[in-house]
């Protein structure tokens, strides 16, 4: 099967009064149809960039794509004017952000931001589009669809609200959806309803999703696979299962660590990875998780870990995969 | 901006409760703007007649007739309180009393023969500021730190530095004396309007042009316009449906103060032009101490002002769907 | 791929991560700075100070007066011996732009201050006090914003009678609401910052806080304010005396000097022309300078 979305070698750098900061490196990865992979990382690890790349809202000067090529059915995202990438973007690509407070117009009606998309993208006439938009609502579980159809963003609470960016995002059935962050801004319990709805939807629309978080929770709620991105690169790559209970990469081992247990007692610390995320204006020469890394040996401030397969599917940039290195002392995990 | 006062909304009465917030709000702003006028209107009368040396004293020198025409409207003789009340009686009345200089003539006399013409002339200029302001505004902001950028500021900072007396006496140098293109005073025809429009026009522009700059500039960095990108609308749409309409907000909020300051403005420009308007006559009859009429026309200004900036805030909540309670609320 | 031994053995953490920290910079420091770059502010910044001095020097150096008449020099054009040229009464321009430049500038600075003054205070103790005491002095507030404020300017000075005096007590209680609304704004703002609670933990009095806590971090938009309070200051007066009511002949102001330049434009024209030259690159330094100001303090443009 011939993956939708093929990411190879993206390298996304922005030109700042104090350098070139690295964005991302060499980023590679596939989306195909009807999957749903999570892109977890910390802030600043690249996966927003990443995902704004791919629907080419990233403001050109400053930002460059200095390398790479973004492939969404065949044609190369990065080599499309402005025009075609807007008959694409909310279309055929569908993206929903972090904070829904902020993510809608608040002097248009919610109906007229979700029926915007339809008569931009499929032509609908003013009725054609009100009915689908009262259609849409109901789908993603707006009570009363057809009064709140003529309300504004400031008459719904923060869940609901991130309902109606969905309904945007899905109004014209894209192929790919990009959730960036979309639960980071709610509460728990709405989280959960979030995430039941995307799953929900995926299922009837068979929409490809990418889910972007630094919640490993949230991400296997939802992803039957997982990127895991550090500065900019990818530390480790897999399926879900092979992710949380097969880890490669000392990263992923911290990540997996700090997620606070249920069983854990009262007098255990809450664990944490030392030290900070590296400035991307400087970046570190080798492997850019050593100054951090508990394992970290000689080769990983000189070079960065080439690819290497752990498993079906499952790839990990670390020279702890070399066969020359030392086992662990304790089982990690 | 404003702090969003957010409400939380159960379903079905979210209508009516809409409803409810806007009338309270609107005859909030009735009310306030009537408190205004009232405190105007016994500031101004304070100001007349209970300054000891002031114009009413019996100090003053008047001709007899028409020293008897301001006794009978005024009843100088009452005591204050009643002189008050007689005071808002025939303003209610919409009677301005009688000139002190001229007699025979009344000071609503004199605001009928000149309004109309300084109405039209500030229209005029009030179009030119927002035809011309909004524009150059939003290109300064969609083009920032380019070449219509810098061009569009700096002439903006000239406008609203050089005072209108300036701008209007160097037009006149320029067009009417050096090159002969336009007229240099008098009212006679459309071609009489432009150098006083344009003199009169230059502050306002160039404040609506840089409001618009920094509130589109402020608009086009908030997401909701990275999420109108995201659904592919074009850059038109996104630009007059999504970031123009809430960077107009305020925009529409100096309309008072705008308006305000035309009319103000409106006395140089006026008489620098020899223009037969209200703003002419409200200067000469404060050369001559006409005392009535200088307080008949600073009421009626008064009023204008107020009515405008009740009529905005009126409009404001159409605008701005957020604003459902008084803003004197917050804080 | 074979690598040599040694490349696997473990590093050891050493005292890494030198914490790249900047060079600690205080708040003004770092305003200073931002403001040096801004070519545009400097150039207010020099131009208003070089009008200050003029100003303060000019006339003390000349050893003609603002008010020496010479009918046989009248109306001449400008020349070596009189730099402005002569009014209509054969005075010397160049000393009455200058005279008038003092004026000006001290009509600007007072009012402002007066203005300043008023409206800290008002503006501090309703900030301060909070509750029903802000609400109902902020309500004044907006009553008074709703008045044409130069009419009622206007108004004064036909009362009060023209003269320079009044018009500093004419400008100072009209135009202090703005100030009030900036300064009580802040101070609430500040009010909930955590510094005002340990203050208040160490037991400082409410004129304490206001004194030594609130004011100072109030200054920044306290000064922007000021900055560009004075053009409106000086644009005012100029308006005064061109319609009759500011100072009196033959004191000369830049509005005075204006009024009677205007009657003079066909004939005259330079008359105009100084007075008018010398308003405008006033208000505009002071503009620019206020622009720059206010970028400059900005807080959150701190790089």
């Amino acid at each position: 099967m011939k993956p939708l979305l093929d990411v190879q070698n993206l390298s996304v750098s922005f030109d700042t009064y104090a350098g070139e900061v690295k964005a991302t490196q060499n980023v590679s990865f596939q989306v195909f149809p009807g999957e749903a992979i999570g892109i977890v990382g910390e802030s600043g690890c690249g996966k927003s960039v990443t995902a704004h790349s791919i629907m080419q809202l990233i403001a050109i000067p400053p930002g460059r794509y200095s390398t790479g090529k973004i492939l969404f059915a065949g044609d190369d995202l990065l080599t499309k004017t402005e025009d075609d990438m807007a008959n694409i973007r909310g279309n055929d690509i569908g993206m929903i952000f972090q904070d829904p407070m902020t993510s809608l117009n608040p002097v248009l009606t919610v109906g007229m931001q979700i029926s915007e998309s339809l008569v931009r993208h499929q032509q609908m006439n003013q009725e054609e589009a009100h009915e689908r938009t009262v259609e849409l609502l109901h789908l993603v579980g707006i009570p009363f669809p057809e009064q709140r159809i003529n309300h504004y963003p400031h008459q719904f609470s923060g869940g609901m609200r991130q309902r109606v960016m969905i309904a945007i995002a899905l109004a014209c059935s894209p192929k790919l959806l990009i959730a960036d962050e979309p639960t980071t801004a709610l509460d728990v319990t709405m989280q959960a309803q979030i995430l039941d709805l995307m799953k929900d939807l995926q299922s009837q629309f068979n929409t490809a999703i990418i889910l972007i978080s630094h919640d490993l929770g949230v991400i296997a709620t939802l992803c039957s696979r997982v990127i895991v991105m550090y500065a900019g690169k990818i530390a480790e790559e897999g399926k879900a299962q092979d992710i949380f209970h097969h880890p490669q990469h000392p990263y992923t081992w911290g990540l997996l660590q700090s997620v606070p247990r249920m069983d854990a007692t009262e007098r255990e610390k809450l664990r944490t990875i030392e030290g900070n995320p590296p400035d991307l204006l400087h970046f570190p020469v080798g492997c850019p998780f050593h100054p951090r890394c508990s394992y970290a040996m000689k080769i990983c401030t000189q070079r960065y870990p080439d690819k290497t397969m752990a498993g079906d599917g499952h790839s990990v940039h670390c020279w702890l995969q070399h066969p020359q290195a030392p086992k662990p002392q304790k089982e990690v995990w | 901006m404003d702090k969003e006062v957010y409400i939380e909304y159960t379903s079905l009465s979210n209508l009516e409760r809409g409803i409810d917030n806007l009338l309270i709000y609107m005859v909030r702003r009735i009310c306030s703007s009537v408190v205004v006028l009232l405190a105007i209107i016994t500031i101004t009368f304070l100001l007349m007649h209970a300054i000891p040396g002031g114009p009413f004293s019996s100090e003053k020198k008047v001709p007899p007739s028409v020293l008897k025409n301001i006794e009978e409207h005024y009843h100088l003789n009452d005591p204050l309180w009643k002189q008050y009340q007689n005071y808002l009686a025939s303003l209610a009345r919409f009677d301005l009393g009688p000139s002190f200089k001229y007699e025979g003539r009344n000071v609503n006399d004199m605001i009928y023969e000149s309004f109309p013409v300084s109405f039209q002339l500030g229209m005029v200029s009030i179009g030119i500021a927002i035809l011309l302001g909004i524009p150059a505004g939003a290109l300064a902001a969609l083009r920032q730190n380019k070449w219509q950028d810098y061009v569009t500021m700096f002439f903006s900072t000239l406008g609203v530095s050089i005072p209108s007396f300036v701008l209007a006496t160097l037009l006149i140098y320029v067009f009417a004396i050096n090159f002969r293109l336009l007229p240099v005073a008098m009212w006679e025809g459309a071609e009489y309007v432009v150098l006083p429009a344009v003199a009169l026009a230059a502050q306002p522009t160039a404040f609506i042009a840089r409001l618009t700059r920094s509130s589109m500039l402020e608009v086009l960095s908030q997401d909701y316009i990275k999420t109108a990108r995201s659904k592919g609308l074009s850059q038109s749409l996104i630009l007059y449906r999504h970031a123009l309409r809430n960077a107009l907000i305020p925009v529409v909020t100096y309309i008072g103060p705008m308006a305000a300051g035309i009319l103000t403005g409106s006395f140089i420009v006026e008489t620098i032009f020899a223009i037969p308007g209200l703003g002419r006559h409200f200067v000469t009859s404060i050369y001559n101490r006409d005392y009535t009429v200088i307080l008949g026309v600073t009421v009626f200004y008064s009023v204008l002002v107020i009515g405008l900036n009740l009529a905005v805030d009126l409009i404001y909540p159409q605008l701005d769907p957020r604003i459902k309670l008084d803003k004197g609320q917050e804080g | 791929m074979d690598l040599s031994k040694d490349l696997f053995e473990p590093v050891l953490r050493s005292e890494q991560s030198k914490e790249k920290s900047r060079p600690n910079t205080t708040y003004w420091q770092d305003a200073w700075r931002r403001l040096k770059q801004n070519k545009l502010a400097m150039l207010g910044l020099y131009t208003t100070i070089f009008i200050i001095l003029v100003a303060i020097i000019g006339p003390l150096v000349s050893s003609i007066s603002y008010s020496d008449q010479n009918l046989l020099e009248a109306n001449q054009a400008p020349s070596s011996a009189h730099w402005f040229g002569t009014d209509s009464l054969g005075r010397d321009l160049w000393i009455r732009v200058l005279y008038g430049a003092r004026i000006s500038l001290a009509i600007g600075i007072v009012a402002s201050l007066i203005n300043l003054t008023i409206g800290v205070i008002y503006g501090g103790i309703a900030g301060l006090l909070g509750g029903r005491v802000d609400r109902i002095m902020m309500n004044l507030v907006d009553v008074l914003y709703g008045i044409p404020v130069l009419l009622y300017v206007i108004l004064l000075m036909v009362v009060l009678k023209p003269g320079l005096t009044n018009i500093f007590i004419a400008l100072g209680i009209a135009y202090w609401l703005g100030m009030a609304r900036i300064v009580r704004g802040q101070i609430l703002s500040l009010k909930e910052q955590e510094y005002v609670l340990a203050a208040r933990a160490l037991g400082a009095s409410n004129w304490q806080i206001l004194y030594r806590h609130l004011i100072p971090n109030s200054l920044g938009p306290i000064i922007i304010t000021m900055t560009l309070a004075i053009p409106e200051a000086i644009f005012t007066e100029a308006f005064l005396s061109f319609i009759g009511l500011g100072v009196v002949a033959p004191m000369a102001s830049w509005g005075v000097l204006s009024s009677e330049g205007v009657t003079s434009l066909r004939s005259y024209p330079f008359q105009l022309f100084f007075p008018a030259m010398a308003i405008s690159i006033t208000m505009l330094s002071f503009i620019f300078l206020g622009d720059g100001l206010r970028d400059a303090l900005d807080p959150h443009a701190r790089r």
